[in-house]
C-alpha cells in the first residue's frame, strides 16, 4: 500500500509539470488520465484503510478517515478533469499550460493532505492548496478575479497563520508527554489522550477551528469564499467547493480527535456546534437574493460545511457516519452543480441568474442535470445528501440535541426554498419578452455533460445503496471520529 | 519568583523589540522602510534562535537560524523590493494615504489590541523554564497587532508585510514553546513561507499592473 500512497503523491505532480513544459494539445488528455489514475489508486487503497491504518514512519498515514476525504477529492479530480477538456475549448496554449499546471498541482496538494502523518505536514499541504488555488482564481485576469484572489490569499493565509499557531500549541502539548523530539504525528497524539495538558490542547483546537475554518468557509471567516468561487474558472470553483473545503474540514477533524481524546467531547462539540449553526444560518439567508449563479452555489457550500460541523457536534455514531457520507455526497453534488452552472455561463455568456431563462429547454442535458444537482443539494431523495442529512438529524435526536436538530431542519428547509426559487427561475421561466435574445438549443460540449452524468449516478448510488466496502469505510471512519476505533 | 535566566531574559527582550518594530511597521508610511523594519524583525528571530540553541543545547537551531536569516532577512526583502519597490518608488514613494484610520487612531487601537493579546496569552498558564511566559504573551500581542496592520492599511504592500510579520510573531511563539520541533518541519515551514511570498508578490504585481496603484480602495466590486 505504500506504493499506492507514493503514487498518489507523484502522479498529479508529474502530470502538472508535463502539462506546463510539454505541448498544450495533450495536456487535457494527460490530466484526465492522471485524474482517473488517482481515482483508481484511491479505490485500491480503500479495502486496506477500511480495516486498519497504513503508513510510513510518521510522515505518511492513511486510515478510514483519510480514505473518505481521498475518495471525495479523487472522484472530483477525475470528473472535473474531463469537464475541463470541454470548458477550455478555444483558450490559448499559454492559458491551458498555466491552467493545467495549477489544476494538477492543486489536486496533488489536496490528495497529499489526508495522507500526511503529522499535523505539521498536514498544515504544509493545506498551505500549498491556498497558494496554488489563489493563482488559479487569478488566472482569468479580470478585475473581479484580481480582487477575489487578493482577498482569498490574504484572508486564507491569515487563517492558516492561526492554524500554524494551533499546530505549535499542539506540539507543545505533545512534547509534555512524548518528549521534545515528538514530531506532531497524529497517531501518538491521539493515543496520548488524557495525559496531554488541557489548556494548550483547548487553545490549539479553538485556533484550528478558526484557522482551518477560514478555508472551510465557517462563519465569520468565510468572507473570501463567495468571491473566489464566483471569479475562478468553473473547473476550479468545482474543486474549491467540492474538495478543498472538505480537505480543510479534515484538518479540523484531526484536531477534533486529539482534543476529544485529551479533553473529552464536550468542549470540541460545543465549539463546532456554535460555528456550524452560525454558518448554516448565514448561508441559508444569503442563498436568497443572490444574482450570480456561482455566488449562489458558494453560499450553498457554506451551508453544507455548517451541516458537517453540526453533524460532528452531535457525536452519535449514526450522525458521524452521516457526516462521512455527506462529505462524499456533497463533493458529487456540488461538483455537478458548479459544472452545470459553468455550462449555463458559457451558453448565456453571463453569470447573472436573471439573464438565464428557459434553461431546461435551451440545454437539453445540462438543464435537467443542473436541476437534479440542485435538488440533490437540497437533500431530495434518493440522493446521497438526503441519506446523510437524515442520518445526521437522527443522530442529533438520538443524542438528545433536540434544539440543534430542530434548528438544522428549519435552516436546511429555508436554504431549500432559496435554492429551489433561484434554480427554477433559471430553468423553467420564459424570457420576460418574446423578443429577448435566447441562445439556440444545444450543449456547448459533450465533455461538459459526461462527468455530470457520472456525478448523478454516484449521488443515486450513495442515496439508495452504498457499496459494502464503502459502508465499512464510513463506519470505521465514524468510529475513529467517535474515539471507538 | 527569582530573576529570569539568560535565555528567558534574552527571549523577553527580543520579543519586546520585535513588538516595537511591529508598531514601527504599523506607523511607517514608506514601503521601503516597512521592508527594512520587517528584515530587522526577522533578524531578531534568528538571534533568538541562536540564544536558545546555545542555552538549551539544540544544535538544530543554529541551522534554523541561518536558514531563517537567509530567507527572511535576505531573500524575502529582496523579493519584495524587486516585485514592488523599484517601479513603484519612482512613481509613488510610499503609501502614506493608505490608512483607513488616522495614524494616531491606528496606533491607539493597536495598543489596545496588543494589551488584549498580551493578557490573553499571558493568562494561558503556560509556565515552565523552557517557555518564558512573558515572551509568549508578547508574541500574542504581536499576532494581534499584525492583524491590526493588515486591517487598518488599505494597500496591498502593507497588507502583505502585515501577513509576513504575523508569520514572524508565530515564529517567535514557536521558538518560545516549540523550540524542539524537528528541523525538517521547521525548514518545510520556511520554504512554505517562500512560496507564499512569491505568490503574494505575483498577485501584488498583477494588482499594480491592473489598477496602476497599490491601493485596495477600489477592491469593492464583489459584495453580497
Amino acid at each position: 500500500m505504500l506504493g499506492v500512497m507514493l503514487a498518489l503523491l507523484v502522479v498529479p505532480l508529474i502530470a502538472g509539470i508535463v502539462c506546463f513544459l510539454g505541448p498544450a494539445r495533450p495536456a487535457a488528455g494527460l490530466t484526465v488520465a492522471s485524474g482517473i489514475a488517482c481515482f483508481g489508486l484511491v479505490l485500491a487503497l480503500i479495502p486496506e484503510v477500511a480495516h486498519g491504518t497504513v503508513g510510513y514512519l510518521s510522515y505518511l498515514r492513511a486510515d478510514a478517515l483519510s480514505g473518505v476525504f481521498l475518495l471525495a477529492t479523487a472522484f472530483l479530480y477525475a470528473a472535473v478533469a474531463v469537464y475541463a477538456a470541454g470548458y477550455l475549448h478555444g483558450r490559448t496554449d499559454v492559458y491551458r499550460r498555466r491552467f493545467y499546471l495549477g489544476f494538477n498541482v492543486f489536486a496533488w496538494a489536496m490528495l497529499a493532505a489526508p495522507l500526511m502523518g503529522s499535523l505539521a505536514l498536514l498544515w504544509i499541504a493545506i498551505e500549498i492548496t491556498t497558494v496554488v488555488s489563489a493563482l488559479l482564481v487569478a488566472i482569468e485576469d479580470t478585475d473581479g478575479a484580481a480582487e477575489a484572489s487578493w482577498k482569498y490569499v490574504l484572508i486564507a493565509s491569515a487563517g492558516l497563520g492561526l492554524a500554524l499557531l494551533a499546530t505549535i500549541f499542539a506540539y507543545y502539548a505533545g512534547a509534555q508527554v512524548l518528549g521534545v523530539h515528538s514530531n506532531l504525528a497524529i497517531g501518538p497524539l491521539i493515543q496520548a489522550g488524557g495525559r496531554l495538558p488541557a489548556t494548550p490542547v483547548r487553545l490549539a483546537f479553538l485556533l484550528a477551528v478558526l484557522g482551518y475554518g477560514t478555508k472551510v468557509g465557517l462563519f465569520p471567516v468565510h468572507t473570501w469564499l463567495p468571491d473566489a468561487h464566483s471569479e475562478a474558472p468553473t473547473p476550479v470553483s468545482a474543486l474549491l467547493s467540492g474538495a478543498l473545503l472538505a480537505t480543510s474540514f479534515y484538518a479540523i477533524l484531526r484536531f477534533y480527535q486529539v482534543a476529544s481524546a485529551a479533553l473529552g467531547t464536550g468542549f470540541p462539540r460545543d465549539a463546532l456546534l456554535a460555528f456550524g449553526i452560525a454558518s448554516l444560518l448565514l448561508a441559508s439567508l444569503y442563498v436568497f437574493g443572490q444574482r450570480d449563479v456561482k455566488r449562489f452555489l458558494a453560499y450553498s457550500s457554506v451551508e453544507h460545511m455548517g451541516i458537517l460541523a453540526i453533524g460532528v457536534s452531535f457525536g452519535a455514531p449514526i450522525a458521524l457516519a452521516g457526516v462521512m457520507l455527506h462529505v462524499l455526497a456533497h463533493a458529487a453534488a456540488k461538483g455537478n452543480a458548479f459544472m452545470g452552472a459553468g455550462v449555463f455561463t458559457i451558453k448565456y455568456r453571463t453569470k447573472q441568474m436573471l439573464a438565464m431563462r428557459d434553461g431546461l429547454d435551451r440545454l437539453p442535458w445540462s438543464g435537467p442535470l443542473f436541476l437534479l444537482s440542485v435538488l440533490a443539494l437540497s437533500a431530495f431523495p434518493p440522493s446521497g445528501i438526503f441519506r446523510s442529512e437524515f442520518q445526521i438529524v437522527a443522530g442529533g435526536l438520538s443524542s438528545g440535541s433536540y434544539v440543534a436538530a430542530a434548528a438544522l431542519i428549519v435552516l436546511v428547509t429555508v436554504a431549500f426554498f432559496g435554492l429551489a426559487t433561484s434554480a427554477t427561475g433559471m430553468l423553467l421561466t420564459s424570457p420576460p419578452e418574446p423578443s429577448a435574445e435566447v441562445p439556440a438549443r444545444g450543449e456547448p460540449s459533450a465533455w461538459m455533460v459526461v462527468p455530470v452524468l457520472a456525478g448523478v449516478a454516484v449521488l443515486v448510488l450513495l442515496g439508495v445503496h452504498p457499496p459494502g466496502e464503502l459502508t465499512e469505510l464510513i463506519t470505521r471512519a465514524a468510529a475513529q471520529l467517535g474515539g471507538t476505533a | 519568583m527569582g530573576s529570569p535566566g539568560v535565555y528567558a531574559g534574552a527571549a523577553n527582550v527580543i520579543a519586546a523589540l520585535m513588538l516595537l518594530l511591529e508598531f514601527g511597521m504599523l506607523r511607517q508610511a514608506l514601503i521601503r522602510d516597512q521592508v527594512r523594519l520587517y528584515a530587522t524583525q526577522s533578524a531578531l528571530i534568528s538571534v533568538l534562535a541562536i540564544v536558545i540553541a546555545a542555552d538549551r543545547d539544540l544544535p538544530d537551531l543554529y541551522a534554523l537560524a541561518a536558514l531563517s536569516a537567509l530567507l527572511k532577512v535576505v531573500a524575502v526583502p529582496l523579493v519584495l523590493r524587486r516585485l514592488l519597490g523599484r517601479p513603484i518608488s519612482e512613481e509613488t514613494p510610499g503609501v502614506a494615504g493608505s490608512y483607513t484610520l488616522s495614524p494616531a487612531s491606528a496606533v491607539l487601537i493597536a495598543i489596545g489590541l496588543a494589551a488584549f493579546g498580551f493578557f490573553s496569552f499571558g493568562s494561558l498558564g503556560i509556565h515552565n523554564p523552557e517557555a518564558p511566559a512573558t515572551a509568549l504573551a508578547i508574541a500574542g500581542a504581536m499576532v494581534f497587532v499584525a492583524f491590526g496592520l493588515m486591517i487598518v492599511r488599505r494597500d496591498v504592500a502593507s497588507q502583505a508585510i502585515g501577513f509576513f510579520s504575523l508569520e514572524n510573531a508565530i515564529s517567535l511563539s514557536a521558538l518560545v514553546v516549540a523550540a524542539g520541533l524537528p528541523l525538517l518541519l521547521e525548514t518545510a515551514f520556511l520554504f512554505d513561507l517562500l512560496l507564499a511570498v512569491v505568490v503574494f508578490g505575483m498577485l501584488i504585481r498583477a494588482h499594480h499592473a491592473r489598477a496602476e496603484s497599490l491601493s485596495t480602495a477600489d477592491l469593492t466590486k464583489l459584495r453580497g
